[in-house]
This record gives C-alpha cells, structure tokens and sequence, in this order.
C-alpha cells in the first residue's frame, strides 16, 4: 500500500523530471547562461566564476570576500558543477529530485484528505500543482533570472511558501466541496498573499534586458504547466495500474 | 473506507495507512523540495541553480 503510493510518486516524478529536464536544457537553461553574460564585474555570475557585490546570500551566510577577478578560468572559491556535461547533470538530477518532491507532497495531501489521483483526475491534480507552487507564486514573485535586482531572499521563500500553502489550501478546500462557503474561503485564501504582497525588488535597474527576462517568464511558467500536466497524469495512471493489480476487481477502464 | 472491493488503492486503505503513508510521503517530499529549492548551502544552491531559476523558486 505505502509501497505503492513510493512507486507512483517516484516513477510519476522520474518521467516528468526528465521530460523537463529536457525541455529546461534545451528552452530554459539558455536563457540562464546569456543572462549571466550580462552581468559583468559586479553583478552575480553563475557558482564559481562570482558571487559578486549585489549578491544575496541565504540568511546567516557570513560576511565574506568575492574576489572579483574570477573569470571562468580562476580558482572556484566555492564548488559549482562546471559548464557544460556537468552542469546538465546537476540540473537534471535536480528537477528530478524536485519532481519528486512534488509527487510525493501531493501524494501525501492525497492520502490525507481521502481524494485519490487517478488517471481520470490525474490532469486536475497537474493543473492544481501548476497553480498552487508555480502561478500563484509567480504572480508576486515573476521568474527570475540571475542579475535581476530582487529583494530579500529569505523573506521571498517565506513568501512563496506562504503562497503555495494558501493557494494550495485553496485547490484542496474546492476539491472537497463546492459550497458557497468553500468558494468564499477559497477566493480569500489565494488572494491574501496578494493582498499582503510579495517582498519588492529593489528599484535598480536590472542587468538583464527585457526580451530575456520576459521569455524566461514565459517558457518557465509554461515548462511547468507541461511538468505538472505529465506529473499528475502519470501518476494517476500508475496508481490506478498498481491499485487494479492488488484489488479483487481491477480498476475501471481508463482509457 | 475498507468495505468491499475498491475501484482503487486509496479507498481500500484505512485511515491509520493513510496517515502513516501520508507522513511518509510528506516528510521525503519536504525534504527533497528544501534540498533543491531552498537550502542555503552553497554546494546544494550552485547544483541545483538553474532548476531553481527553472522551476520559479527564490534563488540568490
């Protein structure tokens, strides 16, 4: 039973990572890389090659030095996968992990609150997620690309998280019922982090040009609506393929 | 929740494999996303940069 809730999730999350891993390498991960030519001395570069003036580190990072001759070829100061082979690697062993983690959190709210995924509502559950942690928080927080001012990263996280769980509260409480009530609570649980608003960005201008950073916007928003899409229907699917082996009477037909 | 036959696997696990399967899946889950997208060590930031970019977490 817990065996098969993993293998759903994990395989669900292994299919969709990797098909977006693969649309990040060829859509995304671009984007990233020209971004960071804009950046020049002072500005963020990727890992090893800078981490530069406006930088913001993670809350209790301490105070230290970047060294600003870091060209491509100097001495890392910290670890980063290198360009290339490497960095594909990484970012594809991370989407998947983080579909993973996506599969299992929203098989895990599944459980909890009695509303299996199926491959019949395997489709709602994908469009869910892609509201709940990929527009909601995007419509405080845009894509980012690296050199865009931004604000605090630590209060933008608690801003995301805060959105994804009112908006995913939201999904949850219309999945469950459709009273007047539900609609009333819902509507207001997706716009107060709104209401609230996200952390600002800093009124600097932005290192990267406008074209860039509107079609990352764009393809980022749009890739994970394709991910949460193959996320939730597979998943479904094999839910429903593992749950008609070990029932008496197999699953419905699906197709 | 464990009469007769399910048509699928949720509906055929009492509420007491539901929280633990649910507890389960939460706390792996949880991990995995912290671990990708909002850990601040920078070994975990810099291999994980662009799926953070990518997938629309807060990243720098």
């Amino acid at each position: 039973m817990i065996r098969n809730l993993f293998a759903a999730a994990l395989l669900a999350a292994l299919c969709a990572g990797l098909i977006t891993a693969a649309i990040q390498h060829f859509r995304v991960t671009p984007l990233i890389l020209h971004a960071e030519t804009f950046e020049g001395e002072g500005g963020h570069s990727h890992g090893a090659e800078a981490v530069a003036a406006d930088h913001d580190h993670a809350a209790g990072t301490p105070e230290h030095e970047h060294d600003a001759v870091a060209a491509t070829e100097a001495e890392p100061e910290e670890w980063a996968p290198a360009d290339g082979f490497e960095r594909t690697a990484y970012t594809t062993l991370a989407t998947v992990l983080a579909a993973a983690g996506f599969a299992l959190v929203i098989g895990a709210v599944s459980m909890f609150a009695g509303l299996p995924i199926t491959f019949a509502n395997g489709f709602l559950w994908g469009i869910a997620g892609f509201v709940t942690f990929s527009l909601a928080p995007a419509y405080g927080l845009a894509p980012e690309l690296p050199g865009m001012p931004a604000a605090d990263l630590f209060a933008r996280q608690v801003w995301w998280v805060g959105t994804a769980l009112a908006t995913g509260a939201a999904c949850l409480l219309l999945a469950r019922t459709r009273a007047g009530w539900a609609f009333a609570v819902a509507i207001a649980l997706v716009a107060i982090p709104h209401i609230i608003g996200a952390p600002a960005a800093p009124d600097k201008p932005s290192a990267v040009p406008a074209h860039l950073a509107t079609e990352f916007a764009a393809i980022t928003l749009g890739t994970s609506l394709v991910f949460w899409l193959i996320l939730g229907t597979i998943f479904g699917k094999l839910n429903d393929v593992f749950a008609g082996r070990s029932a008496t009477i197999p699953a419905g037909a699906t197709a | 929740m464990n009469t007769t036959t399910a048509s699928t696997g949720l509906q055929s696990l009492s509420i007491s494999q539901r929280i633990i399967a649910g507890s389960l899946a939460l706390l792996l889950g949880l991990t995995l996303l912290v671990g990708t997208g909002f850990a601040g060590d920078f070994r975990l930031h810099n291999g994980a940069h662009d799926t953070r970019h990518a997938m629309g977490f807060p990243c720098h």
